[in-house]
């Protein structure tokens, strides 16, 4: 039988149906998906019968404006491509996800944010309007002045609200095509909470590195990494290396990666930097999606596949209950090489939008046979906090927590009946998390 | 370069026409529908990297009769041009066709007559001008007679033997014509069924058509692995292909 699988590898009964022309792919389609970066099921069927909309041959650029920086394109026009052509005459999209294979509509779906949420918000704040198809059938235009609740609906919506077919967003002018990187190793996580809220203050983009396998005093060590576009002065006047990603020729066995193995990796990568803080001039592109270098490392983790537990934990709870997560996280032996801390600004307009003000935690969990108790025991601290998870990396979450962390749930809901009341778009994700019927 | 993409909406034809006018070159596509001409117009304007724009003329692979005029508009809209691209074709499976006679006739018309038919009108512009590209997408499906492919896979067996001979016999006029032969490519044209190993992407397919293009080659298999699949398919006997369901 053939299988549709996330980026974390863990695959679901069904097929997915390719065409570039959008309207007559999305016609009695129940569920669109874009370059399946999403790591979860979120882009997988819940039924394999159901109709899957591949987009990523729709991807065509219907018009963009060079005095304003509007463009409007299909919904899989991917942001590699998007970079690609659009960097070397200097515009960029105000927020990018941490990696460039992803599309138009996925972005949107998901409403990415980047390194720059606490001053540019998720890529959603930045989409003018948007066409899609409904449940229906029927294809409308919705912005913020016509069909709002749509609009807002879909962004971060997960694609349940309607098919994307077109999104019509900002690009923003660049000073030079190159950022300027400051790195700063950090020996523990209260100082990392620290850096990262001074560095916020000062710098457009910000994120950072942290060990998640050691304990003790220095539990939640790091580097942190701060950035911003070069002024033409900075930059010089060459253009940034076009990078061949290369692919990952084998899978690695499961055991390749284990507490042991991690650790020492973190340790090597921790005690390579400098405790000095340093500044460089780097391309966008090792910048923004350093992992995408290695074009299959989802592979890294072995044929058992693996899952990305990302969630905000509330500014208001303070940096105590960041300690705690990552004490509980060490304790659970949640090992794994990637773990990536960030602030995160307000809350936007999405409905289901994952930010809002707090501490933002990713990390790598591969699959074991204890992934359910590893993920039922952060999401348990998780809601103490008041914090939610975000939809597009979770697989494991049960419906129950996934309520009790929600207060937004009921308004999308709403709108799920309003726009979609047979609840005939839905995802294998939306099965799990909204109990929705096959 | 001044370039004329028949079929440059969809498919392996987008794909080739985005890469043209991404590396500066003018595009004229030609197709039926006009929505989707308008859009891919955009798409090309949009891509080029000094926004010159593309044009687009109607011409429809079942009408022989757009052929020439669809041509003269697009030589007009590009004041003359050096290369004709044919990605335009019909395609249905051996089942859809021996359930239905006059998609047979339809299909094999478009394909082998009504191509044809557009490569002299195409050739003819091209010699009186000196010469210039002529690439036309034919199919490793032509290569040899096969059950899944016994009706597509003859009209593009036609066309490649009458690409040949025109690279023949035009060659020395200054006139390089390219047979390309995709295997499988993941395009809506072939969506639904199951992609095989080494199938392809139309970016990928694209990037070789053009190489090819530069390199003045008369023919190329695409993804490259295909020319070992095919050599093998070549010289298997009647009696193995008699057996095989490939």
């Amino acid at each position: 039988m053939s299988t549709l699988a996330g980026w974390g590898r863990l695959p679901e009964p069904g097929t997915e149906h390719l065409d570039e022309d959008l309207e007559r792919l999305t016609e009695g389609a129940v569920l669109s998906r874009g370059l399946g970066r999403s790591y979860g099921d979120s882009s997988l069927p819940a039924h394999a019968g159901d109709k899957v909309a591949n987009t990523t041959l729709a991807n065509r650029i219907l018009s963009f404006d060079p005095t304003t920086g509007v463009m409007r394109a299909e919904a899989g026009l991917s942001l590699v491509n998007l970079v690609r052509l659009m960097l070397p005459r200097g515009w960029f999209p105000p927020v990018v996800p941490g990696t460039k294979y992803v599309t138009l509509g996925g972005m949107v779906a998901s409403d990415v944010h980047g390194k720059n949420h606490h001053r540019e918000g998720c890529f959603g704040t930045h989409v003018r309007a948007m066409r899609i198809r409904l449940a229906d059938n029927s294809i409308v235009e919705c912005s913020p002045d016509e069909h709002a609740d749509l609009f807002y609906g879909t962004i971060g919506g997960m694609g349940l609200l309607g098919h994307i077919l077109e999104v019509e967003f900002v690009l923003h002018r660049i000073p030079s095509q190159w950022i300027v990187m400051e790195r700063e190793r950090v020996h523990d996580i209260d100082a990392y909470l620290t850096s990262l809220t001074r560095a916020a203050g000062r710098w457009p983009m910000t994120m950072g590195w942290i060990d998640c396998v050691h304990r003790g005093a220095s539990m939640g060590r790091g580097v942190l990494i701060a950035g911003r576009w070069a002024t033409p002065d900075e930059a010089g006047a060459t253009t940034p290396k076009v990078r061949a990603d290369k692919a990952v020729p084998v899978e690695l066995p499961n055991w390749a990666l284990n507490p042991i193995t991690v650790g020492i990796f973190n340790s090597v990568y921790y005690w390579s930097h400098t405790p000095k803080v340093t500044t460089s001039v780097m391309g966008p592109e090792p910048f923004f999606f350093p992992l995408d270098y290695v074009l299959d490392w989802n592979k890294v983790y072995g044929s058992r596949g693996f899952t990305q537990y990302q969630c905000v934990v509330p500014r208001a709870a303070g940096a105590p209950a960041v300690r705690e997560f990552m004490d509980r996280l060490t304790k659970l032996g949640a090992a794994s090489p990637l773990c990536v801390i960030k602030d995160c600004g307000p809350e936007g307009k999405g409905v289901l939008s994952f930010p809002t003000e707090g501490t933002s935690i990713a990390v790598d969990i591969p699959v074991t046979p204890d992934i359910q108790r590893i993920v039922d025991g952060l999401n348990e601290f998780l809601i103490s906090t008041g914090g939610r998870i975000y939809l597009t990396k979770d697989r494991f979450t049960r419906p129950e927590h996934f309520r009790a962390m929600e207060r937004r749930l009921p308004a999308f809901e709403a709108l799920r009946d309003k726009w979609d009341p047979q609840r005939r778009l839905r995802s294998a994700q939306s099965r799990r998390l909204f109990g929705d019927k096959t | 370069m001044n370039v004329v993409v028949f079929g440059g909406t969809a498919g392996i034809g987008r794909a080739i026409a985005q890469q043209l006018a991404e590396r500066g070159d003018r595009v004229c596509l030609l197709g039926r529908d006009e929505a989707s001409l308008a859009k891919s117009v955009a798409d090309l304007t949009a891509r080029q990297p000094s926004q010159q724009v593309a044009t687009s003329a109607v011409c429809d692979l079942e009408k022989p009769e757009t052929f020439a005029p669809a041509l003269d508009a697009a030589a007009q809209a590009l004041g003359g041009f050096e290369a004709v691209i044919v990605t335009a074709a019909m395609f249905a499976t051996q089942d859809a066709l021996e359930a239905d006679v006059e998609l047979t006739r339809r299909l094999t018309t478009a394909n082998y007559a009504n191509t044809v038919t557009f490569c002299e009108h195409a050739r003819t512009r091209l010699l009186a001008r000196g010469g210039g590209w002529l690439t036309v997408l034919s199919s490793v499906a032509g290569d040899r007679g096969r059950k899944p492919v016994a009706i597509y896979g003859s009209s593009k067996a036609g066309l490649s033997t009458y690409l040949e001979a025109l690279d023949h016999k035009f060659r020395e006029k200054g006139l390089w014509v390219l047979c390309v032969k995709p295997g499988f490519v993941k395009t809506g044209m072939t969506a639904g069924l199951k992609p095989p190993p080494f199938a392809g992407e139309p970016d990928q397919v694209a990037r070789d058509v053009l190489r090819a293009m530069d390199r003045k080659k008369p023919l190329i298999y695409t993804p490259g692995i295909w020319a070992l699949v095919m050599l093998v398919i070549r010289n298997l006997p009647r009696v193995v292909m008699r057996k095989i369901g490939f």
